[in-house]
This record gives structure tokens, C-alpha cells and sequence, in this order.
């Protein structure tokens, strides 16, 4: 459409909508198409900047928007038709929400004049993702759309990100529509207004608190990822000489190989971080949210200890645990003041810390993280994922899905850079990986990407088998096959007196074969003595998607593992130790 | 501990939705709840009263502020402030009783403005304690045959205000 430089050009909604997705550098859109959205599949086939994912299962749209989210810290694109395209996302969204993943969700409607009708594929879909959502939106008005589209994406991606939803009633997107195109650069709400520097009087005291502490310890969390702070909370930590604990949303944002880092904490944290935390009399939060699944019973959580809380969400501080220094504001600009301060203190200030390095060092030397190799035929998971960790020397995206498979990930895989770590840490969600790992690949094609999944995950959303044979998307896939829903069995065994309720796998598919029927290439790992063989092969194998079936004891348990209502230290080490 | 939430927001629809939304689904109480555009018809005022420990009503206060449409509010009973709300009563009224219920609302300083043969309509604004103490007295004298209260209003004493 030519137009004079005067006037702008007149569009469709439908192209009003890819023309901002456009300006807001939109590469990829995850989705898939139905009666309320054929407007903008239409606008959608008549431009060429925007490429679209056909997914074959709504809710693997919204985990490979969520990854390339994780992976890059940009927002992702889901476009969705109502009714069950729109509800079979809300998982998705919902595992985004949890994470507080940025994540733009554009959902089709019916007919303005045809709500509330009960219409055909009609749900009240600003309703039903209320609870899970940042924020959402309607369009009431075509001309509306650039701006509605500009807030999406300012309130997924700033503060604390996280999914918005836009509903879009199908004659807001109608062909015939001719409307002025202008996008806001810039977008101002009085309601919105996200906090963009800590206070420096806390940072101060924090500072004053953090140099005279005798038993430190840097809490990490997710926040160090999302608000890009690992370059500032590793000077800081250098600088300070203080151990550093990652949670599990957190990995990566401090290198894991280094030697002041202890490792996860929490309920499948290692017994040096958990003894670390338990015994520290002073605690540094970054960006991290006291879950229940790191503090074991709050009541019990770290008694010695004064905490110092940085968080951009004033709503996480002093939630679950009480906090003696919070401080509110983008992890990084506060870590870069902390670093300032630190610098111009003078080595008298700061207290010895030398004792607590030796606590930390002989709760090392306990070693419990070694697992038993001697008693059985079978692979031991544990080591199919160190053996992962070697082969891609440590540096592959790894994506994972959840239960067993999903600690021993985040304990053998040493994660020393962030943003390699896609995993459902806030709401557990099955049939995560795959698709995440999709929608990392899509984006890294020369990187190493490894869903690292369960034989009971991965058939939650098998069917994208399907389309990374369509898109091209040659994943690793390592199924570690125990037969049974290992972390449910687990707890049967602890808690139930192994009684197996419903968690035995009968009648799996053959995955090779399953792997061949779908395009790609499927591996068999059954002995230990095949393992190094048969991943090297998997990963030589750089253009093909590979399914490896990897064999694995179905006894294991993951350890260490916390006791329920008990403190951050009260762990079982194996199936006979507890401390 | 008894407070009044005073948010001032985007008259925007769903603004009331997440409001409630969020007391249900993080398990807080809503006491009352009123809500109505002010003189600039874009924002709304809502004031809610609602009861919890320290801890919760520090939650309730940040997950409101939380909420895009929330431009600001405050926490009324941190600091003097007037609190009213308005109540509809219907009362049986015949014979003796018609004086007897004449006689407690001009007690109480309210007003009857519906008069039937055998019921009187009164309308009384006060504090929440106020119309309990009221309910509690015309109960005496009468049979209630309907109660409509609006839930509470209110606003700072003094300079303080909360505006744009």
C-alpha cells in the first residue's frame, strides 16, 4: 500500500495487530488457528516478517513462547483461537505466570455483539486466566490495537515480568476495517509504574550488615535470570568471598563449578548449601521468594540469621519468611550499588570469614551427593546426567520436565552460565520440556539443546514430535525410563509404605520406534557400558532430532531430601541416613 | 484487626473482577466493599474493609497495589479518618410499635422516608457500630422485615487526601 509521507497508512485490525508485533521485533508466533482468529491467520499469511510455529497441542505453543522467553528474556508470542484453543493454554500460561515469565498471549473471541450468547467456542477467557496472568486486556476497538499491543508487552516485560493476555473479538480484526497505523514509541500509565532503583539508605545498612557478618551466605534466586544480574551478583560474591546458593529457578545465575558456589538449596538442595543456610547468620535474597520448597517449614527456616531481601516485587518481601532488611528494586541496579560500596570500604570493616569457609568445606567433604554405583545392572540416572554434563562440556540449553528426572537434572548438571536452564520450577507442569526445548532451538539453532525428560512427561505432549519434523528441530531428547512416575513412587515409598498407587507405567510405546514413525531417529540405552556410546552418537548426530530411551534403576530415589516440617538442614541423605 | 482499605483505580471493566478475584483466590476477607466512579469518570474509589493479622493486611495492601489497574490507596485506619455507611431498614409498624420505632430512630438520628399503614422504611448513616447498635435496638421493638446496608465509606481527617 503506497501511501504519502503525510498521512498514515490505513489498515485491517488483523494488520494493525501484526504491524505491532512487527515494531515490537516479534520474530516467532506459537500457535494455532480456528473460527475466531482466521482474521489474523489471514494478515498473518499476507506479510513476511513474522513466522508462525504450528504446534499440534495449544498448550506446547505457550511452553515454546515461555522457553524462548527464558532463553532470551524477551517477551513470546502465543496466538490462540477461543473456546479450547484458548483454555488448553492455560496450563501454559499458568506455568509462565509462576516463574513470572513474559509472555504475550493473544487470544481470539467471538463476535463482540455475540458474547455472552453461549456462542459457539465462546469462554469467558479474561476470566478463567484471571488468577494466572499479570494483566489482560480486551479490544473493544480496532483502532485501539497498536496501543493495547504496546501495554502487552511494557507490562509482560518490565517490573516483574510475566504473561498478559489480549482478547481479541473477531470483528475487531475484520478485513474491511481502514484505520491509521501509529505505533506509541513510548507508553505512560498512571496505574503502572515499576520500581527502577533500590533505596539507597537500605542498601547502605544492607552493605554495613553484609560486611560484618561471620557465617554469610548469597541466596539466588530466578529474579538474578530474569532482571540479567549474574555478571553483578558473581563481582559481588568475588568480591566478598561468600559461598552462594542457587535455587532451582535460580541455577546458572552463579556459576555452579565455581568454588564458592554450595549448590541448589531447598527440598532436593545439597547438604552443604541446606547446612550453609540452617547455620548462616546472615542472609543476602536475590531475587529469590522464600518458596515452601526451599525453607522446609517456615517456622524453623534459618533461626540464627538477619535476612536482607532484594526483590522488585514489594508483594514477595517478607511473604513467608520475616525480612530485616528488605530492599525493593531491580536486582542489578542494587547489586551494582552494593558492589560501590563494598569497593570503598575499607579491610578493616569486614569480618573474618575464614571459620565459616572451613564449616562449609568439611560439610563438603561429607560428599553426599554421591550416589551408589556398585549394586546394580541398571544405569543410575544420576549418572546419565553427569555423563551429559561432560559430553556437551557443560554448556547445553537443557530443558527439563518434572519429577525425579527434574532434580537429578538441577543437581548433576552444573549450570555456570544463566538462561540454560529452562525448567517448571513454580508450578510443576509436566509436558513442559519438549516443547521448551523447541522453543529454544528455534531460536539457538547452532546451540546444543537437551530435553532432559521422564517416560511419564514426555508423553504429555509427544505429539510435537510432529512438529519438529514439520520446523526442523533437531533436539536432543533423554528420557530417563524407570518405568514408573518416579517422584510420586518416592513418595509412596517414604510416606506410604510403598504402596504403588497408580504410578506403574504398563504398556509403554516403543520410543525408537515411536521416534522413526514421527521422522527421527531413536536410541536405546539399556546398560552402562552403553552410555557414553550411545549419547556421543546422539549428539554427532547434529541435524536429527534424537529420542534416547535411556534405561534407568528404577529404585533410585532422589536425595538429599528434606523432612517434611522440619528445618532447612533436616534431610535424609540416602534410604538409611538422615541428619 | 478490623481495617478500611481505601483504592483509588482505573474505572476500567475486570478492575472489580481482579479485585475480588484476588481476595478469593489468596484466601483474604472482604468485610464490605463499595465502589463508584468519582468526579473524574476515568478513575473509581472502592473502599474496602476487611480483617486479618499484620502480616495479611501487609499482603492484602501490596497484592492490591500489585494489580495494574490500582493507581494508589491507603490504609484508612492507620491514621483519623471518617468512616460512614448508609442503611435501608424496613420494620413492621402498627399500633404501640409505630411510636416505640419512631422514638429509637430519632435516637439514633436517622430517618423514616417510606411510611406504609403497618411498616416504616428508615434510612440511618453512621459508623458500622452505629447500625448494629440500631439493628440491635429496633430488633427489640419490632420484627425487621429487610436490612440493606451499602458497606462503608471513607475518607481521611484532615489535609490528606487520596488523588491523582
Amino acid at each position: 500500500m503506497s501511501n504519502s509521507d503525510t498521512s498514515p497508512e490505513l489498515l485491517s485490525g488483523g494488520e494493525l495487530l501484526m504491524r505491532s508485533l512487527q515494531e515490537e521485533g516479534v520474530e516467532h508466533i506459537y500457535g494455532y488457528p480456528g473460527g475466531a482468529v482466521l482474521h489474523i491467520y489471514d494478515a498473518l499469511y499476507r506479510q513476511d516478517k513474522i513466522k508462525h510455529i504450528l504446534v499440534r497441542h495449544e498448550q506446547a505453543a505457550t511452553h515454546m513462547a515461555d522457553a524462548y522467553a527464558r532463553a532470551t528474556g524477551k517477551a513470546g508470542v502465543v496466538l490462540l483461537t477461543s473456546g479450547p484453543g484458548a483454555t488448553n493454554g492455560v496450563t501454559g500460561i499458568a506455568t509462565a505466570h509462576m516463574d513470572s515469565i513474559p509472555m504475550v498471549v493473544l487470544t481470539g473471541q467471538v463476535m463482540s455483539w455475540l458474547i455472552g450468547d453461549d456462542a459457539f467456542q465462546e469462554t469467558d477467557m479474561l476470566g478463567i486466566s484471571r488468577p494466572v496472568v499479570k494483566h489482560s486486556m480486551t479490544v473493544r476497538d480496532p483502532m485501539d490495537i497498536p496501543i493495547i499491543i504496546k501495554k502487552a508487552f511494557h507490562i509482560a516485560q518490565t517490573g516483574r515480568p510475566g504473561p498478559v493476555l489480549v482478547d481479541i473479538p473477531k470483528d475487531m480484526t475484520a478485513p474491511n476495517g481502514q484505520f491509521p497505523f501509529e505505533y506509541p514509541d513510548k507508553i505512560k500509565m498512571r496505574s503502572y509504574n515499576p520500581v527502577q532503583r533500590g533505596h539507597s539508605g537500605q542498601i547502605k545498612k544492607a552493605v554495613a550488615e553484609l560486611l560484618q557478618a561471620k557465617k554469610p551466605i548469597i541466596y539466588a534466586g530466578g529474579g538474578v535470570i530474569l532482571g540479567r544480574a549474574s555478571g553483578e551478583l558473581t563481582e559481588l560474591a568475588k568480591m566478598l568471598n561468600f559461598p552462594v546458593t542457587n535455587t532451582l529457578m535460580g541455577l546458572g545465575g552463579y556459576p555452579a563449578t565455581d568454588r564458592q558456589s554450595v549448590g541448589m538449596l531447598g527440598m532436593h538442595g545439597s547438604y552443604e548449601a541446606n547446612m550453609a543456610m540452617h547455620n548462616a547468620d546472615c542472609i543476602l535474597a536475590v531475587g529469590a521468594r522464600f518458596d515452601d520448597r526451599v525453607t522446609n517449614a517456615a517456622s524453623k527456616f534459618c533461626p540464627h540469621a538477619k535476612i536482607i531481601q532484594i526483590d522488585i516485587d514489594p508483594s514477595s518481601i517478607s511473604k513467608n519468611v520475616n525480612v530485616d532488611i528488605p530492599i525493593v528494586g531491580p536486582v542489578r541496579s542494587v547489586l551494582k550499588e552494593m558492589i560501590g560500596m563494598v569497593q570503598q570500604s575499607e579491610a578493616n570493616e569486614r569480618a573474618n570469614i575464614d571459620l565459616w569457609w572451613k564449616d562449609i568445606t568439611s560439610w563438603r567433604g561429607r560428599n553426599a551427593s554421591a550416589y551408589r554405583t556398585d549394586d546394580s545392572l541398571l544405569l543410575k540416572p544420576q549418572a546419565v546426567v553427569e555423563k551429559l554434563w561432560e559430553l556437551t562440556n557443560g554448556d547445553a540449553y537443557i530443558t527439563s520436565d518434572v519429577g525425579q528426572h527434574q532434580m537429578f537434572a538441577a543437581q548433576y548438571y552444573k549450570f555456570d552460565k544463566p538462561n540454560r536452564w529452562i525448567n517448571s520450577g513454580g508450578l510443576g507442569t509436566m509436558g513442559f520440556g519438549l516443547p521448551a526445548a523447541m522453543g529454544v532451538k528455534l531460536n539457538f539453532p547452532d546451540s546444543e539443546v537437551v530435553c532432559i525428560t521422564g517416560e511419564g512427561s514426555i508423553q504429555m505432549n509427544i505429539q510435537e514430535l510432529s512438529t519438529c519434523k514439520q520446523y526442523d528441530l533437531p533436539v536432543k531428547i533423554l528420557t530417563l525410563n524407570n518405568g514408573y512416575l518416579g517422584m510420586v513412587k518416592q513418595w509412596q515409598d517414604l510416606n506410604y509404605e510403598s504402596r504403588y498407587s497408580n504410578i506403574y507405567l504398563d504398556s509403554l510405546p516403543d520410543f525408537v520406534k515411536l521416534a522413526e514413525a514421527y521422522g527421527h531417529v531413536g536410541i536405546r540405552i539399556e546398560k552402562p557400558s552403553d552410555l557414553d556410546g550411545g549419547l556421543r552418537e546422539a549428539l554427532a548426530l547434529k541435524d536429527r532430532l534424537v529420542f534416547l530411551d535411556v534405561l534407568v534403576e528404577p529404585t533410585e530415589h532422589v536425595y538429599p531430601m528434606q523432612v517434611p516440617n522440619g528445618s532447612m538442614c533436616d534431610m535424609l541423605l540416602s534410604k538409611t541416613e538422615r541428619t | 484487626m478490623r481495617r478500611i482499605i481505601s483504592v483509588l483505580m482505573e474505572n476500567e471493566s475486570g478492575a472489580l473482577s481482579r479485585v475480588v478475584g484476588l481476595f478469593a483466590q489468596r484466601g483474604y476477607n472482604i468485610d464490605t466493599l463499595t465502589v463508584a466512579p468519582t468526579e473524574d469518570p476515568s478513575l473509581s474509589r472502592m473502599t474496602l474493609v476487611t480483617h486479618g493479622n499484620e502480616r495479611v493486611i501487609e499482603q492484602i495492601t501490596k497484592q492490591l497495589n500489585k494489580l495494574i489497574e490500582v493507581v494508589k490507596l491507603v490504609d484508612l485506619t492507620e491514621g483519623s479518618h471518617v468512616e460512614r455507611e448508609l442503611l435501608l431498614i424496613k420494620v413492621r409498624a402498627t399500633g404501640a410499635q409505630r411510636e416505640e420505632v419512631k422514638r429509637t430512630v430519632d435516637i439514633f438520628r436517622g430517618q423514616i422516608v417510606d411510611v406504609m399503614p403497618n411498616a416504616y422504611t428508615i434510612q440511618l448513616t453512621g459508623t458500622s457500630d452505629k447500625l448494629d447498635a440500631f439493628i440491635e435496638s429496633v430488633i427489640n421493638a419490632t420484627t425487621i422485615m429487610e436490612v440493606v446496608r451499602s458497606g462503608v465509606s471513607g475518607i481521611a481527617r484532615g489535609e490528606k487526601t487520596l488523588a491523582l
